[in-house]
């Protein structure tokens, strides 16, 4: 049959095709709450025009990605673009931050931060590795309010494997009273411990002097432990205010109080501008954990406010989420000569676990994901998702390869999301990636399943990249499509390899 | 981010890293005679008696049954009797044969034979694929299409990675065999997909992506199509032709051995051959040899025999040996003695107090030893070389100064490799060599 014949038919029969842009909506941005507020103040000064909030399509992806780390269903998203609430925006925020994929992928994140991993460098052993993990993901499931959390790790005592935070101590190559205030610093402060002074670095090291460390009968167990025979040092808070100890105590306490206390606005400013990072790709101070004096927030009112928030909430961190996720500067489209000052979502490369999952729940194929250290080996069961893996030493080559990164130092930077020559020929390329589109079951019930070819197109565009086709990509799609058989196994996998390619597939926009 | 030019720091990532300590590592007082590495990387250590340390005169308790090492065309140096055909190469390459570093674990030991520091300190270093990649790669001007940081086939995991320097120093693993009809390098050569469906491929993807359409001049947009020109260079172009053995001949082929570890050897020869700086083989071959030693031992050393001498030969001929440092070793070697008793039946442990090393080419004389082990082989007995030593001896025939900088993420002055001050002692580089 002639082509272009098929081609008018095609385009004929589809069912209002979208004109505008598939990303943008038609609104324009209004601040709308405090946020939006404190950000356009500073667009107006520096001349500014932000773009519009992006479409009801890319919000849904993208609040599903950012708030769980996880792509929504084809059915998802077509519920979510059916609704016609005004205020469907919010609800699925408040809906997508009970969702246990929220715990997972966040407790990912903190796994990073907190080093967990069982071997080399970090020595946690497996069971204490999982019990740590354990007991961070329940804390992020339950909510546990931050000071509470910080608390609980800072003042922890006992075994590896029966007190998990227990296991904070244990997450470093440095156990010195040094190492350990480093990483303490780096963990609550988002605070670079070798840019400060040495007397400052001592008097903070002090309160660690006294942690000791022990074997038991038990293979592999050991416990952390507050050890008065230790000598203790001379601490000194980090605003260098000498601490006193009453005689007997932990001075791990008396640093988790100063810590943990609403006075202390470094603590406060640390996570928040941790989290805003997360969900905007860049801190309101950057790099995120490098807040120190001579490196000023970007927007020090955004910064203040967003502190005082958590401070009233009771430390309760998903209120800054939904502050955040609910606020027009989050749901600006990417379209826009810049990123800066927060002035556009900015284009970030899927996370190394968030991909592979991505790819896994489209296709419905499964990866193994092992660990060699020590024998005998640890395989997951199938369809383990990657966001959900509980040790660092528990991997796969593609999440090697994607940047995921290896918890060596709790640095943010450690993740590495730009992307490569040789994740491109992976993507491209690999029989990996092949395999998984070519024997994918979920792809066969769909050839076998949706009969209109239309219909087939537009079901794995929503399942990609939760949209429709535009009628332009309709051509595109039966132009490439051999005798026009669109439904044909040889183009169906061609489309979805090329979706897999783009820049919308590949990156949060 | 848009509109944002790709600055030197954004291109080492977020961490701050800069370009100032790279001049000063690369250049000062030192050689640059070779230009290629092929690291032979024995991973779970072979024995240093059954190899190039042979302990007949220690009794059967040592040597087990392989107690006739033979002669090389070297007088005086003998090796393995399971090693004829390197036996009659000792001209080209040195043996190291008081390697020491003490570590017993595989992991802390990898990582010590390939960063020459100990594990555990505050930092994750680079191994010395990733230190070479830094200073010979991309950074230093090279343009080849093949990336300067090549594993044959599978990757090492943590303990051969770029440490602190971050992804853009990892090495790239081939996976495949090259020992099947076709090479298949994941990623560079697809199955049953023919360059015509490529290439149609390429342009139905480049007419689908329409955020990248709407976005032009962002710099991860550009960074994609940075990318793609790259990989399809090697999909599609020469560049992947390097990895295809059939331009061999089957002489060629025959003469290294129809074993994955021979044809890795061959492919290390064409991809030095073309520029690539560094070349990891990892040789899983089962060198972990707890049970049953003489058994794995009579079955594998042949093929490294084969495929070794033939790339010494080869590389000779071609004169190649004098720009490219072929470097072998394990991260231990394995207890002396022998465990005769039930479960081991005959196998060795873990022996990080002295083992060996082979280093030829790039400048590094041949036919000399360095170093000796004990009557036993237990300890070493005279002029020990530590993981440094040895490390900062390739370096500095790579035109890389073992005193130079790294660019730390944190700033921290970081040496290349370390001093005496770090933890391991050093005895200074293999001079007798050069």
């Amino acid at each position: 049959m002639n082509k272009l014949l098929i081609f008018g038919m095609l385009a004929a029969a589809l069912p209002g095709a979208e004109k505008q842009s598939p990303f943008e909506s038609r609104i324009d941005f209004v601040p709308q709450g405090r946020i939006d507020e404190l950000v356009s103040a500073q667009w107006k000064r520096l001349a500014i025009q932000p773009p519009r909030l992006c479409s009801d399509a890319v919000y849904v992806r993208r609040a599903y990605l950012d708030a769980t780390g996880t792509l929504p269903t084809a059915e998802e998203t077509s519920a979510f673009l059916a609704d016609s609430s005004p205020s469907k925006r919010a609800a699925l925020i408040d809906k997508l931050l009970e969702r246990e994929e929220f715990a997972g992928y966040w407790a990912m994140k903190w796994s990073d931060l907190l080093r967990i991993k069982a071997e080399f460098p970090i020595n946690l052993w497996p069971n204490a590795a999982q019990a740590y993990y354990n007991w961070l993901r329940s804390a992020l499931r339950e909510g546990k309010p931050y000071d509470q959390f910080a608390r609980e790790l800072l003042t922890a005592s006992g075994s590896n494997f029966r007190s998990a935070p227990a296991n904070f101590y244990r997450a470093m190559q440095n156990k010195e009273p040094g190492g350990i205030a480093e990483t303490v610093a780096l963990t609550f402060l988002g605070s670079r411990f070798d840019k400060w002074p040495a007397g400052r670095q001592a008097g903070m090291a002090a309160f660690f002097s006294q942690v000791g460390y022990k074997e038991t009968g038990e293979w592999k167990e050991e416990i952390v432990f507050f050890d008065p025979a230790r000598k203790a040092g001379a601490p000194v808070f980090p605003d260098g205010t000498p601490a006193r100890i009453a005689p007997g105590q932990d001075p791990r306490q008396v640093f988790a109080e100063w810590l943990v206390s609403p006075r202390n606005g470094a603590f406060s400013a640390a996570i928040v501008n941790r989290i805003w990072y997360w969900l905007l790709g860049r801190g309101i101070v950057q790099e995120p954990d490098d807040l120190r004096a001579d490196n000023p927030p970007e927007n020090p009112e955004l910064l203040a406010f967003l502190q005082r928030e958590l401070v009233a909430s009771h430390y309760d961190l998903k209120h800054i989420y939904r502050l955040i996720l609910n606020s027009g500067v989050w749901q600006l489209s990417s379209i826009a000569p810049s990123d800066a000052h927060f002035a556009a979502y900015p284009l970030r490369r899927l996370d190394a676990e968030v991909l592979i999952d991505a790819i896994d729940q489209i296709t419905g194929t499964s990866e193994t994901y092992t660990s060699s250290i020590p024998e005998p080996y640890t395989f997951m069961p199938d369809f383990q998702r990657a966001i959900a893996l509980p040790d660092g030493s528990i991997g796969s080559s593609f999440l090697e390869e994607f940047g995921r990164p290896p918890r060596d130092t709790g640095l943010e930077s450690e993740r590495n999301n730009r992307i490569t020559d040789a994740q491109r020929l992976h993507m491209l390329n690999s029989s990996h990636v092949q395999r998984k589109i070519q024997q994918s079951p979920k792809l066969q019930a769909m050839m076998r399943d949706i009969r209109n070819p239309q219909e087939l197109v537009k079901q794995i565009y929503l399942t990609i990249l939760s949209r429709p086709p535009s009628e332009e990509e309709w051509k595109l799609v039966a132009a490439h499509s051999q005798n026009g058989n669109v439904r044909g196994q040889a183009a169906v996998v061609d489309l979805v390899w090329a979706l897999f390619n783009s820049t919308e597939f590949l990156y949060r926009h | 981010m848009r509109m944002l030019p790709i600055t030197r720091r954004e291109f080492f990532g977020a961490a701050g890293l800069t370009f100032a300590a790279i001049p000063g590592g690369a250049q000062t007082g030192a050689n640059s005679k070779a230009k290629s590495v092929i690291q032979i990387w024995m991973w779970g250590g072979p024995a240093h008696l059954d190899t190039f340390d042979p302990k007949p005169e220690a009794g059967s308790d040592y040597c087990g049954p392989l107690d006739r090492p033979i002669e090389t065309n070297v007088k005086g140096i003998r090796i393995s009797e399971l090693l004829p055909l390197l036996a009659k190469q000792a001209d080209k390459y040195s043996l190291i044969r008081s390697m020491t570093h003490g570590v017993n674990a595989h992991e802390t030991a990898s990582y010590t034979v390939q960063t020459g520091r100990l594990s555990g300190g505050h930092d994750v270093y680079p191994s010395v694929g990733a230190v070479v990649s830094l200073f010979k790669g991309y950074s230093a001007g090279y343009k080849g299409l093949i990336p300067p940081y090549i594993v044959l086939t599978q990757p090492q995991g943590r303990f051969s990675e770029a440490g602190f320097l971050g992804s853009r120093y990892k090495p790239f693993a081939t996976g495949g065999d090259p020992a099947q009809a076709r090479f298949a390098v994941e990623g560079v050569v697809a199955q049953g997909i023919t360059d015509q469906r490529q290439r149609d491929r390429r342009t139905y993807l480049h007419q689908m992506d329409t955020l990248a359409q709407a976005m032009r001049g962002d710099s991860e947009v550009d960074a994609m199509e940075e990318t793609e020109k790259q990989a399809y260079e090697l999909i599609l172009g020469d560049a992947g032709k390097v990895f295809d053995l059939s331009q061999e001949k089957d002489e060629m082929r025959d003469l290294y051995g129809r074993t994955t570890f021979g044809q890795s050897c061959l492919v290390a020869r064409r991809l030095v051959e073309r520029g690539v700086p560094y070349v990891t083989i990892n040789y899983q071959g089962g060198w972990d040899t707890h049970k049953q030693n003489f058994q794995v031992m009579r079955q594998r050393l042949p093929q490294m025999d084969k495929g070794l001498s033939a790339l010494l030969q080869d590389l000779s001929n071609r004169g190649l040996l004098d720009s490219t440092i072929v470097w072998w070793n394990g991260e231990f070697g394995r207890t002396p003695k022998v465990d005769w008793g039930a479960p081991w039946n005959g196998g060795r442990g873990h022996w990080g107090a002295v083992f060996s090393a082979l280093l030829a080419g790039g400048g590094f004389k041949g036919g000399q030893v360095v170093g000796a082990s004990d009557a036993r082989g237990e300890e070493v007995k005279s002029r020990p070389v530590y993981p440094a030593d040895l490390i900062g001896s390739i370096y500095r025939q790579l035109g890389i100064d073992p005193a130079g900088q790294l660019p730390h993420p944190a700033g921290v002055p970081t040496r290349i490799t370390p001093t005496a001050a770090e933890g391991l002692p050093v005895a200074g580089l293999l001079k007798e060599l050069v």
